[in-house]
This record gives C-alpha cells, sequence and structure tokens, in this order.
C-alpha cells in the first residue's frame, strides 16, 4: 500500500477544466497520476475527460496527451509504445510509461477490440478504464457496463421494461483471459487501494488493466457532494467487488464481511427510482441474487468461502 | 552499376520501404495488399530491418497505431486495400489534421457488396477527401519510386501530410516486373532521418488532439488546405531530385503525345500504360491522339493540367470507379470544374470502366479513342458517361 504523505504533490492534471462539480473522473484521473514513476504519455478515449479537458487553446494537460478518436486508445498507446521502442533502440528517444484512460463505453464497447488486440499483443501500458456505467458524454446512454435495472435514455424505464434487462459485461475475465499479468477493479472511494494498483499495473512490464468504478451525479442521478460515499456504498453493498487478477491468480481486496443489502445502493439513485415502483419490486430483489452470485463466484476464483 | 531484380507492385513497396529506415509498420493483412505486410514481416523476422512491426488486430487499429507512432516522431508505412480502407476512413482523416507524415501502400480493390478482390479505384475514391496526397503508379518500377519520394514529400516541413502511393489491385500488386532498384546508401542520402519539432516528449508536453469549438475548428481545415497547395511545389522538386539519383524523373502530370494532339484520354493507374501503346499505335496511323497520366491526383494539379490540355479539342475521361448518382466520375468531375473557365475548353466525356477488375482491352481504348476523335470532329458530346465493357 502506498503512504499519503509519500504520495507526490504534482498535479500533472492542472484544476481549471471543465469537468461537472462532483465530477469522479477527474478525482480518478488525479489519483492515478499519483502513482506514474517518471515520463509518462497519455492515451485518452473521446468522452467527458477529453471534452472538458482540453478546450482548445486551453488545455489542464501539464504531460503529453493524446486523443485521436472514440474506440482506439488502445491501438494509439501500441503505436506510441512501439515507436518509442523504435526510436530508443535508434538512440533517438528513451522510452516512457503510456497510460491509456477510456470510459466505460470507450472501452467495455467500442473500444474492446482495440484493447483485446493490444492485450493480446503484449504492448506495455497500462489501461483505466473510468466506468461510471453509461455513455455519459453524450447524455447518458446504456453501455456494456450498464447494470441491470439501471434506467439510462436508451434504456428508460418504461411501463413495460424496467429500465437495462441486461446484467454488466464482465469486463475484467474479458482482461484475464488474454493471459495478461495484471488485471484489477478498483473505486475511486478507496484511495489507497486503487493508487497501489495503478503503482503495480506500471510496474508490470507489459499491460495492465484497471477498471475503476466512478460515481456520476448526472448520470446515476444523486447529489454531487456524494460521489465518494457512492462509491463506498457500492463496494459495501458488494455491489462492486474489490478484487485483482495477478498472474491468473484471483485476489479479494477489499473484503465485505457484513454487506449492506444492495437495496440500500440502488435507492439513493435515481437511476433505479422505477424499481421501487410496486410493480418492478420484484427486479429488486433479482438484483440481491445476482450480486450474491457475482460475489460467491469471485470467492471462489479467490479460494475463499463465504 | 544498375541493379534490377523481379518483384511484384507489392514486394516494390516492401522493397522501398526496408530501404527507407522506417520506424514503425503497423498493418494488417488483406488482398490484394497481403505481400506488402508478409514481405516485410520476412525482412523483420530476417533481421533485415531496425522497424516496430504492430501487426494489429484490425486496420481501424492500424491507421490509429501509425498516428501515435507518427506523432511521437517515428517515420511510419501502413498499408491496406478495399475493405481495410474504408475501415480506416475515420482514422484517415485525423491522420492529415494531425499532420501524420504516414505514407500507404494502397492496392486498389473493389468494395462490397458483392464481396470481390480485384482492382478498381472506389476505395481510395471513398476516401478521396481525406486530406491525404495521392498518388496513383502505372507499375511495379513506380510503386517503388513513389514509396522512397512519398517519404520526403510527406515528411517535408512545409507539407507534413499523410501520402498514399494507389497500385491496382492484381495488376500492379500481383505483377512481377523487372524493377530498378537503388543502393540502400543511395536512399538514405536522399531520404534522411525524419526531423520532428512539435511530438510527444515529455521534456516539451503537448496536448494533440483537443476538443476544438466553432471558434478554432475552421482555422485548423484552412490551414490543412493550405498544406495542400504546398505539396505540388514541392512534388516537383523531390521528382527532379529523385530523377538526378535514379535517372527517372517524376512530375505530376505525365503526358504522352498531348502537344499536336486533338483527343486524349485522361486516366489513373495502369491503364495509361495500355492507352500508351494504343496512341502509339494510332498516331503512327496519322490520327491525332495523345494520353496523359494523372500520378499525382490529390493535390490536384489543376493549373498544369490546364496548361498541357488548352489546345485539345475533346478528352475521354477513364474513371476506375462509379460516384453513385453524381453527374460523372470522380476524375472526371476534377477535369471540368478544372477546365470549366478555360476559353475554347475542349468537349468532355466520361468513361466509366473496369469495375471489380472488369479487364478494359486495347480494343476498347482504341474505340474510345476513336470516340474522342469522332466528338473533336464533330463538337458534340453524344453520351456524357458511358460504360464500357459492362453487360447492359
Amino acid at each position: 500500500m502506498v503512504k499519503l504523505r509519500e504520495l507526490t504533490t504534482e498535479e500533472p492534471l492542472a484544476p481549471g477544466h471543465r469537468l461537472c462539480a462532483g465530477c469522479p473522473e477527474s478525482i480518478a484521473t488525479r489519483m492515478a497520476l499519483k502513482a506514474i514513476r517518471g515520463p509518462t504519455v497519455i492515451t485518452q478515449a473521446t468522452g467527458c475527460l477529453e471534452v472538458a479537458t482540453t478546450i482548445y487553446p486551453y488545455t489542464s494537460w501539464k504531460i503529453p496527451w493524446v486523443h485521436i478518436a472514440f474506440e482506439n486508445a488502445a491501438a494509439v498507446a501500441s503505436g506510441i509504445e512501439a515507436a518509442f521502442k523504435a526510436l530508443e533502440k535508434k538512440g533517438i528517444a528513451k522510452k516512457v510509461d503510456v497510460i491509456s484512460i477510456a470510459g466505460d463505453g470507450g472501452t467495455f464497447d467500442i473500444g474492446i477490440q482495440a484493447l483485446s488486440g493490444a492485450l493480446e499483443r503484449g504492448h506495455d501500458f497500462v489501461y483505466i478504464c473510468i466506468d461510471n456505467e453509461a455513455y455519459m458524454n453524450t447524455g447518458i446512454q446504456r453501455s456494456g457496463a450498464t447494470p441491470k435495472g439501471a434506467w439510462t435514455t436508451t434504456s428508460p424505464a418504461g411501463s413495460v421494461i424496467p429500465g437495462k434487462p441486461e446484467w454488466k459485461k464482465d469486463l475484467i475475465a474479458i482482461c484475464a483471459a488474454h493471459g495478461i499479468e495484471y488485471a484489477a477493479t478498483a473505486c475511486i472511494s478507496y484511495w489507497n487501494d486503487y493508487i497501489t494498483k495503478v503503482g503495480k499495473a506500471i510496474e508490470i512490464d507489459g499491460p495492465a488493466v484497471i477498471n475503476v468504478l466512478s460515481p456520476c451525479p448526472r448520470g446515476w442521478r444523486f447529489d454531487s457532494s456524494k460521489t465518494i460515499e457512492m462509491g463506498r456504498l457500492a463496494v459495501q453493498t458488494r455491489y462492486f467487488p474489490i478484487y485483482e487478477v495477478e498472474k491468473g491468480k484471483y485476489k479479494l481486496n477489499i473484503n465485505v464481511p457484513k454487506p449492506k443489502p444492495a437495496e440500500e445502493f440502488l435507492k439513493a439513485q435515481g437511476r433505479f427510482r422505477h424499481l421501487f415502483k410496486p410493480e418492478f419490486k420484484k427486479e429488486i430483489e433479482i438484483i440481491q441474487e445476482g450480486v450474491n452470485e457475482n460475489w460467491n463466484r469471485l470467492l471462489r476464483l479467490c479460494g475463499e468461502t463465504s | 552499376m544498375k541493379k534490377v531484380i523481379g518483384l511484384t507492385g507489392d514486394e516494390a513497396v516492401a522493397y522501398a520501404a526496408k530501404q527507407c529506415d522506417v520506424d514503425v509498420v503497423a498493418a494488417y493483412p488483406i488482398t490484394p495488399q497481403t505481400i506488402m505486410v508478409e514481405k516485410f514481416s520476412e525482412y523483420v523476422a530476417d533481421g533485415e530491418v531496425e522497424t516496430e512491426f504492430v501487426c494489429v488486430e484490425s486496420e481501424h487499429s492500424a491507421m490509429s497505431a501509425c498516428v501515435g507512432a507518427s506523432l511521437t516522431g517515428a517515420r511510419v508505412l501502413t498499408a491496406t486495400a478495399s475493405q481495410g480502407l474504408a475501415l480506416m476512413h475515420e482514422i484517415m482523416y485525423i491522420a492529415s489534421s494531425l499532420r501524420c507524415p504516414i505514407v500507404m501502400g494502397v492496392a486498389n480493390r473493389a468494395l462490397s457488396a458483392p464481396i470481390n478482390i480485384h482492382g478498381d479505384h472506389s476505395d481510395m475514391m471513398g476516401s478521396r477527401d481525406c486530406g491525404w496526397i495521392q498518388v496513383y503508379v502505372e507499375n511495379s518500377q513506380e510503386a517503388y519510386d513513389s514509396v522512397i519520394q512519398a517519404f520526403k514529400i510527406a515528411e517535408d516541413p512545409e507539407v507534413l501530410l499523410p501520402i498514399t502511393v494507389n497500385l491496382d489491385g492484381f495488376i500492379i500488386s500481383h505483377c512481377m516486373e523487372g524493377v530498378e532498384v537503388l543502393e540502400d546508401d543511395a536512399v538514405r542520402r536522399f531520404l534522411p532521418k525524419r526531423k520532428v519539432d512539435l511530438k510527444i516528449d515529455p521534456e516539451k508536453p503537448l496536448t494533440i488532439g483537443p476538443y476544438c469549438l466553432p471558434d478554432f475548428y475552421f482555422e485548423f481545415k484552412r490551414q490543412q488546405e493550405e498544406a495542400m497547395k504546398a505539396v505540388l511545389n514541392k512534388v516537383k522538386k523531390v521528382g527532379k531530385e529523385f530523377g538526378r539519383l535514379a535517372g527517372r524523373t517524376y512530375d505530376v502530370l505525365h503526358a504522352y503525345g498531348i502537344e499536336d494532339a486533338e483527343a486524349a484520354v485522361i486516366c489513373l493507374g495502369s491503364t495509361a500504360g495500355t492507352a500508351r501503346v494504343i496512341a502509339e499505335k494510332m498516331r503512327k496511323e496519322g490520327k491525332k491522339v495523345g494520353v496523359m497520366k494523372v500520378w499525382l491526383y490529390r493535390p490536384f494539379p489543376a493549373e498544369e493540367f490546364k496548361k498541357v490540355t488548352k489546345h485539345l479539342k475533346a478528352i475521354a475521361v477513364l474513371d476506375r470507379a462509379c460516384s453513385f448518382g453524381a453527374p460523372v466520375g470522380p476524375l472526371c468531375s476534377d477535369v471540368r470544374a478544372v477546365l470549366y473557365e478555360s476559353e475554347n475548353r475542349p468537349k468532355i466525356f466520361n468513361v466509366i470502366y473496369g469495375l471489380g477488375g472488369r479487364d478494359i482491352t486495347p480494343t476498347d481504348i482504341e474505340g474510345i479513342f476513336n470516340q474522342a476523335l469522332k466528338t473533336a470532329e464533330t463538337g458534340i458530346v453524344k453520351e456524357p458517361v458511358t460504360f464500357v465493357g459492362v453487360r447492359e
């Protein structure tokens, strides 16, 4: 674990950007940048963080930062990593660390092919997915990371269909299946766990993936003062387990021996409000069962018992 | 001493790339470009090049990786065709706008559906407006020569634009010809290491690819167009310099028999060779015909074109692509626009041919010349657009 007093006071992401009040993306980014060890290049997918930190002719970035498009942060990282390798061999440049940052839309959905390719090829880079469980930049549309039952503008809470019918995709299992050395979940509400993981990921000579849960006040419909609280609730209800897969071995990083009911997490957010109507109440039970099953599955993978 | 080796068009691209000391190649295989990546992979496996070869999972990622590598200051090459080019389309605009001097070999091939692996220009014409310099070659020798010149043109600080070297799928890509190659050292002298001012550099951090609103976006595009304008003179200069080195001088246009001709065929790529053979034969018969090959298609050399064609009475423009619903094909559209303001402008008609690799025969071309001569004589364009070699 890292020590707070030993963390750098450098802030490569300067204030003054135009992210919303209470936005977890700047928190997730600033925390990640506390773990960098030297010259670092960011490749960024299209999304809130990109549009709000680089409005021309201003920028919040004090380190090299590249945005090409939505679905290719990992492919761009591949090219940069390869170029530095080639130029270092020829004595023209020195190798740098490469970190890709993308949202869940840019990772779980449109960018998963580029990510898969980069992981399979073994490029030395860290991929951070800032997971706020929907396409927030375009105004809250469902993604493969949106949880079952959540309202979004493309999975509306109708009179017949109560929000998104499907479960969230298991990104970490997909990434780990590539045989990469390190993949982990994290949450901005557990800063030490998250920063430690980013540091670990950077040290690895090869690709590493971190999916960091980042509660979005706008999209999840909660007060912007409660971002960190909401992340904590996600973990303490076992809704979002914090674990890592190192060389294929699963390890639970934050145990939750006495979980709060999932309902507490759901009722704190407007995106699940419709589930509390009498006709949809059963959905809450189904979600709770899903949470339990997922937790038990993870415990089995971690070699622990419930 | 001259060194001549047998190379297909694809192999010629790979061979030239090997001599150009490319830092990064990111590419994905697609017929009929495949030999380019296969051949280059062999150079990498045999340690003949100091190149990082990124064997990506799609053309979209190929172009994305190329942009990343180019922004780092590396010399970068890729290659594709058809559907692959279409998949790259999104990132091709970004490559040119971020001023990445990437060189791309394109083995031109038809677009689906129905799926067809053979040669036509629909692929490149679909990405015609993406801000890339575009040259079309006539044979393997030109493919080789063009790749070497392409890096020099693209990487010029006044240009900094990506460039496609287009070769007709199968007709050039897979056709073995004797290619006169330069010594490695000669290529290195002609093409020194890339010099880069603005790049990904932790010492001088840049924000590249920012969000840009209506208050600034337009200026970026205007600058891009200015860069395109700088290309013409640069191409001419590099073409002459290459001529001094290799004995083969290049210019934006290649005219044959145009000076004293009344009617001419204008075309891109390998068809120019066939057209020249027919023109030679017809000129011996006393017919006043000529051929103009457009080597540099983007930026279109408008002034040169006007100068060379101003005395012609009739022009047949050959398009190996169909611009559905447009008045004429893409090349013809340019020719018409360029000549519109000319006094005594020639009569112009358009021939769409060779889609999906359909052969264009010497007889077809002779027919087109005769049609052009008749148009020159009568001053009447009977049909502005005709389709040659198709069942109707």
